[in-house]
């Protein structure tokens, strides 16, 4: 590889490449060209910086500007000024980098001051379509160190030290897990990875993938030899193809050098990876349901026991760990398990990658050390909500998960803290409210998607959720009666405890937590026929106050039921029957005398 | 396939080009290129820089860019930045004075009083 002198980083993760940030890539390359640089400045596409709402981002080295925002149009002026004349382009920086004049570096930005990247250690910094880029920064040396000094027995001792636990969501001691498989005795086992990341609003997985392919590679390498498997499948799901598409180049790169193979690094150990790719269904996250789709049978549960460990694909011994669980085994051998197991809290060891969206500022991802509390989170790292609205309420670990509110927002994150809440950790969607949401309406939300992703194969999860789903649905609409807050709670305990699997069980979460702690708000739609945030529809009438109308008509006229009317001059009157709740002449009204309620 | 020290070989080699984006503690050689410098001929002066460090298979050295610091008339300015050192500022430099600065003052530690700043205002 060339010497260059000025590295410009390209994010090309799915949010930058979305806006656009490919266009900008080529530009640089054309204006580089221009300018005679093409020997002293290179242009790398990358990984996911985890700032998304500030994309498309560039990060220039060795100053390490943090361009924002960019547009293809601003190419030329950064060219010109930062890469001629050594002139950063000040009105691009992301403002925050920049103090009394000054460039800070990344670490010292409050976006990144209070995070610990290790499963994104590379993601943003390196090209992940480049393999020795990977294996500048220490990749593939925990494999070459398992492979050449460790036995099987003892890589999973040292997985168990690190004290990792599943990223996926249930927060299975990973090590435990690779034992259970490799004390199977079979003539064939499986190594699996689990990327069908479902959750929405979750999108860790996604930038691993896309951002630091080889470390997924390397890592079930690793497993492969502690249990060993010959063979492993990446189930990833087909929504994401920019993943799909750095995974295979990946898996070629590896088996050109021979890090995948019959012969990997001479040691004779055989290993190779295959890809799988996953059609959209949300219960194929659920392990027994991936084993099923990666046989090519319809993506459904079946009871445990037999556990995958004894048991899983092609009925062979099997492992199966997430995306970001595998991203971290690597550090944990190069870094050493005690090294790892100093972060964290006693249960919950290491980092963890959240996905912080909904009503934030700093919408993206981060990597915090477990027993980092939600507040530094949400308002440290992640800037507190947008607009000077009240933060109401956090929503963790998507339809498995529950809402926690303002008062609780100071317990440590780990997996216990969490669960005792009524929430989990999950795979780490992070999605953030504030007063203008419904917390009944929440629930509705998280409760249809579950209706739409019900597998159907036991009765508790096809018939309880719809059950559940059209209570809420009712309740929303105003139609709520006495004693459906206790029918949706027996629902919620039955389907609990007589689910098939991980999805029934925990579906009921997002609503018995907001019952919990926001039982007020379903009183007041049920009781008063009112929904205190201003979302429901059906429970809200639009009025003009007299006092502030200065009868323009502005709204009559946009009123597309036009069932608003008045003369000039006098003020004017809703007729709430025709009233669709299209909010139209709200947001036309000039003097702010339109409210809802 | 790649033995164990032919991946040794691609980490240490790959390391010494990309790791301008995480390491910051090495030797940084900074090239004053605003229009004045540029003018006065500054980027020959970065290229032979460059290709100095590339011969001499230098790790750790980071060779950036400035815009104008205010004495124009010395322009080309190279100032050399070394961990736990003052920083040193040579003027009027052209490639042959930046070859011997590489060669001097990068690898050997031995700053070229000559071509200082401090010399200049002598």
């Amino acid at each position: 590889m060339e010497m260059y002198r000025s590295h410009v980083m390209i994010c090309r993760g799915t949010g930058c490449t979305s806006s656009n940030s490919e266009q900008i890539a080529k530009n640089f390359e054309e204006e580089i060209k221009k300018h005679g640089l093409e020997k002293e400045v290179v242009v790398e596409r990358t990984g996911c910086f985890g700032l998304c709402a500030l994309g498309p981002v560039v990060i220039i080295y060795p100053e390490a500007s943090f361009y924002s925002m960019v547009k293809p149009e601003d190419v030329e002026e950064i060219v010109k000024e930062h890469l001629v004349k050594g002139r950063i382009v000040k009105r691009l920086l992301y403002a925050e980098s920049v103090e009394e004049n000054r460039l800070k570096a990344l670490e010292e930005v409050d976006f990144f001051k209070k995070q610990v990247r290790v499963a994104l250690r590379n993601c943003g910094i390196i090209n992940p379509e480049n393999i020795d880029e990977y294996i500048a920064f220490d990749g593939y040396k925990a494999l070459e160190k398992v492979l050449t000094k460790m036995t099987p027995a003892e890589v999973i001792d040292t997985v168990k030290r690190s004290g990792l636990r599943g990223r996926g969501g249930a927060g299975f001691p990973t090590g435990m897990k690779w034992e259970f498989a490799s004390k199977s005795v079979n003539d064939q086992k499986y190594v699996l990875c689990n990327a069908d990341e479902g959750d929405p609003g979750a999108f860790m997985d996604r930038s691993v993938l896309e951002g630091d392919p080889h470390s997924i590679l390397e890592a079930m390498t690793i497993a492969g030899y502690a249990i060993g498997a010959s063979q492993g499948y990446i189930y990833c799901r087909a929504e994401y193809p920019i993943a799909v598409k750095r995974l295979g180049i990946a898996i070629g790169q590896a088996r050109l050098y021979g890090l995948l193979g019959d012969n990997i690094m001479g040691t004779g150990f055989k290993f190779d990876i295959e890809l799988r790719l996953g059609a959209g269904a949300f219960v194929c996250g659920e392990e027994t349901a991936l084993i099923a789709s990666v046989e090519g049978q319809r993506g459904m549960p079946r009871p445990r026991p037999p556990f995958p460990a004894n048991k899983g694909l092609f009925a062979k011994p099997t492992i199966l760990n997430n995306v970001e669980t595998y991203a971290n085994i690597p550090v944990i051998f190069n870094k050493g398990p005690e090294w790892f197991a100093s972060m964290g809290t006693e249960k919950s060891k290491g980092t963890k990658v959240f996905a912080l969206g909904g009503k934030i500022s700093n919408t993206g991802l981060v990597e915090i050390p477990m027993g980092t509390s939600l507040r530094e989170v949400i308002y440290e790292i992640g800037g507190g909500c947008p607009n000077g609205k009240k933060f109401k309420a956090v929503q963790t670990g998507g339809p498995s998960g529950g809402c926690i509110p303002e008062e609780h927002l100071d317990s440590p994150i780990d997996y216990e803290s969490l669960a005792a809440l009524g929430s989990i950790i999950g795979s780490g969607g992070m999605i953030v409210m504030d007063e203008d949401n419904c917390m009944v309406d929440i629930a509705r939300f998280f409760m249809d998607f579950i209706v739409d992703e019900s597998c159907g194969k036991c009765t508790p999860c096809r018939e309880g959720t719809k059950r559940m789903l059209e209570i809420l649905e009712r309740i929303t609409e105003g139609k709520g009666e006495e004693g459906d807050l206790d029918k949706l709670e027996s629902l919620a305990k039955n389907i609990k405890n007589a689910a098939l699997c991980g999805l029934g069980q925990t579906a009921p979460n997002p609503v018995l937590s907001t019952i919990r702690y926001f039982r007020d708000e379903y009183e007041a739609h049920i009781k008063d026929k009112k929904c205190p945030a201003g979302v429901c529809k059906e429970l809200l009438d639009y009025f003009i106050i007299a006092d502030k109308c200065k009868g323009c008509g502005i709204c009559a006229k946009n009123c597309p039921q036009q069932c608003i009317s008045g003369q000039p001059k006098t003020p004017y009157t809703i007729d709430s029957s025709k009233c669709i709740k299209c909010g139209v002449c709200m947001q036309k009204c000039p003097f702010k005398a339109i409210i809802r309620k | 396939m790649k033995t164990i020290q032919e991946l040794e070989e691609i980490r240490k080699k790959t390391l010494d080009t990309i790791n301008i984006r995480k390491d910051r503690s090495g030797t940084r050689i900074v090239v004053g290129m605003a229009t004045c410098g540029i003018a006065a001929g500054a980027r020959p002066v970065l290229l032979t820089i460059m290709d100095e460090i590339k011969k001499h298979d230098l790790s750790d050295v980071v060779v950036a860019q400035t815009g104008c610091i205010g004495m124009c008339r010395l322009e080309p300015i190279v100032e050399v930045y070394k961990p736990g050192e003052e920083k040193v500022t040579y003027v009027k430099v052209n490639p042959s004075k930046a070859i011997r600065i590489v060669n001097e003052h990068i690898m050997k530690g031995k700053v070229v009083e000559g071509y200082t700043i401090g010399a200049e205002s002598k």
